[in-house]
Order: structure tokens, then sequence, then C-alpha cells
């Protein structure tokens, strides 16, 4: 009896877990099925050769996106840039100097962070970040890919700081211990001991943040000004491959070549959230190990 | 030890790659189901739901953001008359009122621009035949920041700045400081009408793709080197022009004079020279409640909403337009 309670209950655990890869791999092939038509009918060179986006043309209609991957790459990594140090300051702060009080008012600081809409988000970078950018770099207009790597960064903050701060809680208590006792300070510990120990999974928590700054779409869409050009700073308009998704998405006719080739863009999304999220498991997994 | 642990992992993940391989190549042979008919039968089982809820009727109205605030107003107006009927009307923009039409899932759609042929064509695969009315005028008007020196343009001007062609202010007679172009999205009618009536071409990759008319009004407030095109009711507070920005003077030809699109004169007279009828794209000749909805929009009383949302009364030929497509004789 209690056998097929027991049995029954790790099944329905099973079948979740199942359900979770299935739900993975109906995507994945949603996103192949429908973008399969774009990529014969235009080539998949057409996607990756120099050029523009730009399917409903006047002229000519163009589908390259590198423009838009450069975007993409420049909002995440921007944005790793500011979350990094910040988040792993913070981690550290969190895990090593703060008092269990002070800790009992941050945390759920943090936490409260992660829950602001994101379009909430965006027009506060529309109005506060985007002028202050402007005045700070002398510039007509602060909408550009700057914008939105600070504020997708402020999006990634909760992540990276908590996944930074249980890798460095996990370093064993006798590496400081040894530190400490051949007469290191507390700042020369955490520098030279901790943090480094915590390396590897200060990293994964750094990649599982640029994978959730790559995928965000709104705030993006509103901060960046998404213009097709080809980027040569920080301080141009770029367009990202979620924005340009969610821009376009509702205006085509089903079934359409612009359609399909939005799918195309969405594919290259997945894959490169995909491989991000990839590397940080691996990277996760090595610094399990090696602790 | 640590190195066979990585390894799993890497098996693990090796797995679900060949799984997601293994579906690409199933999906090369599978043909895309298509979606229109479904998009249909839905449509018409919501209008038949809708009506025998309450015994009232109901009319599903989507697309321009240039014409939302006008066509809800009408509806009010239309509703306060009619109890039994109920109009619903949303934005996304006029490619967004036509993709819903074609897929048959709204009664009307809004559209500043008219529906290209390859549109019709689809939406009449689906079984749908849209029937275009012209309901009011808008005209476009070209805005600048209030601290710029210039304030006339020529049409041609005007397109070889959004085309590119034209980068810096003193091409023109403005300082020395590079334009930066702000406008739609390729969702909007306003980006379509604006790049085929203004550009004759494609828009600088340069220029920054704002949400909506507000947005670019906010944009050119802040930025004294932007220029922008939005529709004229947005550049007004009240009866003067919103501070911050200026309302430039277009001339249809370099050398003449300019003409605003600020006097109501200049649009009915036709001598401003960026305006364009607003369309309403009905699935089909319009029947019940949807004629009644259009003919109101027509009348006298929903020609004085059209003027007091800002927008402009319908010249001659848009009334002869009318008269062929709703065959009204």
């Amino acid at each position: 009896m209690v056998n097929i309670k027991e049995n029954s209950i790790k099944y329905i655990f099973l079948l979740s877990g199942l359900l979770s890869i299935f739900i993975l791999l109906g995507i994945f092939y949603l996103l192949f099925s429908n973008s399969y038509p774009a990529l014969r009918d235009v080539g998949i060179k057409a996607f990756f050769s120099r050029g523009y986006w730009n399917p409903t043309a006047y002229s000519v209609p163009q589908y390259s996106i590198l423009n838009l991957i450069k975007g993409t790459f420049m909002v995440g990594a921007g944005s790793l840039l500011f979350v990094v140090p910040l988040g792993v300051a913070c981690a550290a702060y969190l895990a090593e100097v703060a008092a269990p009080r002070e800790r009992e008012i941050f945390k759920p600081v943090i936490e409260i962070l992660a829950g602001i809409p994101s379009v909430v988000l965006g027009f506060f970078g529309l109005v506060v970040v985007a002028p202050l950018l402007s005045r700070i770099f002398g510039l007509p207009n602060g909408i550009n890919a700057l914008n939105g790597s600070i504020l997708v960064g402020i999006m990634a903050l909760p992540t990276v700081i908590s996944l930074a701060e249980d890798a460095i809680s996990a370093v064993p208590q006798e590496y400081r211990h040894a530190s400490l006792a051949l007469g290191a300070t507390r700042w020369q510990t955490l520098k030279n001991v901790t943090v480094p120990a915590a390396l590897s999974g200060i990293l994964a928590a750094s990649l599982l943040g640029m994978g959730r700054a790559i995928g965000e779409t709104i705030t993006v869409l509103m901060a960046t000004g998404n213009a097709l050009a080809d980027p040569s700073s920080f301080l141009d308009s770029v367009r990202t491959l979620s924005a340009n998704i969610a821009i376009e998405m509702g205006e085509v006719p089903r079934g359409s070549l612009h359609f399909h080739s939005l799918f195309v863009v969405g594919l290259v999304l997945f894959l490169i959230t995909f491989i991000v999220n990839l590397l940080a498991d691996i990277i996760f997994n090595r610094y399990r190990e090696g602790v | 030890m640590l190195q066979v642990k990585a390894r799993k992992s890497l098996l693990v993940w090796g797995t679900v790659l060949l799984l997601l391989l293994s579906l690409v190549l199933a999906g090369c042979s599978s043909p895309v189901p298509g979606k229109g008919d479904n998009g249909n039968a839905e449509g018409d089982d919501q209008k038949e739901l809708g009506g025998a809820k309450s015994g009232a009727v109901m009319i599903q109205i989507k697309g321009s953001d240039s014409e939302v605030n006008l066509v809800q107003k009408l509806a009010e107006e239309f509703m306060a008359e009619n109890q039994q009927v109920q109009i619903a009307v949303t934005g996304g923009g006029s490619g967004v009122g036509i993709a819903a039409i074609i897929d048959g899932t709204i009664d009307i759609a809004n559209s500043s621009r008219t529906m290209k042929n390859e549109e019709i064509e689809k939406a009449r695969a689906n079984g749908i035949d849209p029937v275009p009315v012209r309901f009011a005028v808008d005209g476009i008007a070209v805005i600048v920041n209030e601290k710029n020196p210039v304030g006339t343009l020529s049409v041609e001007e005007i397109g070889a700045i959004y085309r590119g062609e034209i980068k810096n202010w003193n091409e023109v007679g403005g300082e020395n400081a590079k334009i930066n172009l702000f406008g739609r999205q390729s969702n909007s009618g306003t980006y379509v009408f604006f790049m085929e009536t203004v550009l004759k071409g494609d828009y600088s990759p340069e220029m920054r793709n704002m949400g909506g008319n507000a947005d670019i009004v906010e944009a050119v407030k802040s930025d004294v080197t932007g220029i922008g095109y939005v529709a004229i009711g947005y550049t007004k507070e009240g009866d003067s022009v919103r501070p911050g920005i200026k309302v430039l003077d277009v001339s249809a030809e370099k050398g003449k004079p300019g003409v605003t699109p600020v006097e109501l004169a200049n649009i009915t007279s036709g001598a401003y020279p960026i305006t364009r009828p607003l369309y309403q794209f009905v699935a089909g000749q319009p029947q019940g409640a949807v004629r009644d909805f259009i003919l109101f929009e027509l009348s006298e009383k929903g020609e004085q909403i059209v003027l007091e949302q800002g927008f402009y009364p319908l010249s001659d030929a848009d009334r002869e337009f009318n008269k062929n497509s709703l065959k009204l004789n």
C-alpha cells in the first residue's frame, strides 16, 4: 500500500519534470517550423550578411539581423559591466560583512527590486535616465544602448546578488580561518581568499544575469530608441532581437514572409540565451565540485 | 571525481541538444498549418456569443493609434443613442488592425493607410472582402525643438532629411549640428504614409523608432537637434501649440512659401501638402449595426466630432469615394 503511494508520487514528480522538457521541445519545434519557410525563401545567408533589417522597405526588403545581434550583445554585455561589480560587492557585503539585522533589511529590499514591472522601469529610463545621460555625456538625447544596459542591469541585479551571495557563503569556513590565522585582515581575506574561491559561482551568476538581460524586452524597447543602423558606440541607439520581435509581431499578417522571418529572429534569440545558460550551468557545476 | 561529474553534465546537455536537433529535422518535413481559416471561425463564434448573451450587438474595432481616440469618441456618442450596441475600440497601429481584419477577428479595422493589394488578396483568401471608408482627414505636422531657428522646409527637404541624405541642420539654414531623426515604428500607418508620400524611399537606419505620437513630441521637446512627425492633433494643447516644440511650415516645393498645418483653412483648402484621408476597413459590405455606425460617422454630427477631436472634414472627392465604396445611391 505504502509502496503504491510512494511510486505514484514518484511518477507525478517525474511527469512534472518531463512536462517542462516537453514544453521546451514544443517551443523549439514551433520556432523552427515557423522560421523554416523564411530560411527556405530568403536563404540563411540573407539573415547573416551585411545590411539592415527592413522587411517592409519602400524599395528592396532586407533581412540582415547582424545589427540586431550586435545591439543585443551590447545591451547584454553593457549590463554586465554595470551589474557584476555592483552585484558582487553587494553579495560580499551581505555574506561576509553585514550584521544579521542589516541582512534582514537588505535582502527583502533587493527582492522587491526584482518585482518591479519592466514597463515601469522602461518609463523610468525614458524620463529619468535618458535626460541624465544626455547631461553627463553632453548628448542631444540619452535614448541609447547605455540607457538600456543600465536598466537591464538593474533588472538583473537581484539574480546576480542572490546567486553570488550563495557562492560566497558556500566557501568553507576553514579557508577564512586559515587566512585569518596567517595574519590577514578581514578585507585581505575577502579579497584574496573568499571571493577568488567563489569565482566560478560568481561567473555563473553573472552569465545567468546576462541571460536574463538578453531576453528582456519591454524595458529595452522603451529606452534604446530601436534604430536599425550599425551602432558604433554605447551612445548610439540600438535595436535588440527581442525588441524587434515585440515591435513587429503585432502588425504582420500570419503566414507572410515577414512573419516567418520574425521567427528566425526568435530562433536566433533562443539559441543565444540557450548557449549563455548552458555555459552558466557548466561553470556552475565545475564550481560545485571545486569546493 | 571532479571531471566525471563535469562530463556527466555535458552529457545531459548534449542529449538535450541532440533531441532538439532531431526535432529540427522533423520540422523540415512537416508543413506549417494554415491559421487563417481558424482565425476566421473564431471571430464568427465570438460575434455570435456576444450577440446571444444579452441581446446586445458587439462591434470590435482595432487599429491605428492616430485614429483610436477619435473613433472611441465617435463610438461613445453612437452608443449613447443606440443602447443595444456595444463598441470596443482598441489601438496597436494600422498594421495591427489590418492583420486582425485579415484574420477575421474584428469587424472594422482603423487604418491611416490603404490596404496593400497582397493584404486584400490575403483577406479574400480567408473569405473576407474588406470595404474601405474614408471618415476624416488628418494632416501630419513636422515638428522641431522650439530653440531650433529653422521655420520652413519643403517636402523634398524633409524627405531628404529622413532618407539620411541631409544630415546637418546647416544644410537647410539652421545651426551646425547633426540632425537627430525621430519617427514611428513600422506597425504605424503614419510611418507608412510618411514613407510613401514624403520620403518616396527608405528611412535612414539612424532614425530612432518611437512607440507613439506622444513619445515623439516628448523626444523633440528635450532634443534641440531633433525632428519628428506626428498627427496634427498631438501638436496642440487646447488651441495653441504645445510648449517646447515648433510646428514647421511646409512648402510643396523649395522656394515657395511655407504653409502651417495649425490653421484649419490650410488643410481643408488642400494648401498644406502633407495630408491624408483616415480609413476604416469593414469586413464585407456593412450590415445592421455596423452600417448604422459607419453612416453615423459620415453624418453631420459625426463630422462635428471629427472637428472637435482636432481632425478635418472630408473633401468632395472623399465623399465620392465613400459613395462608390458603400454603394450609397
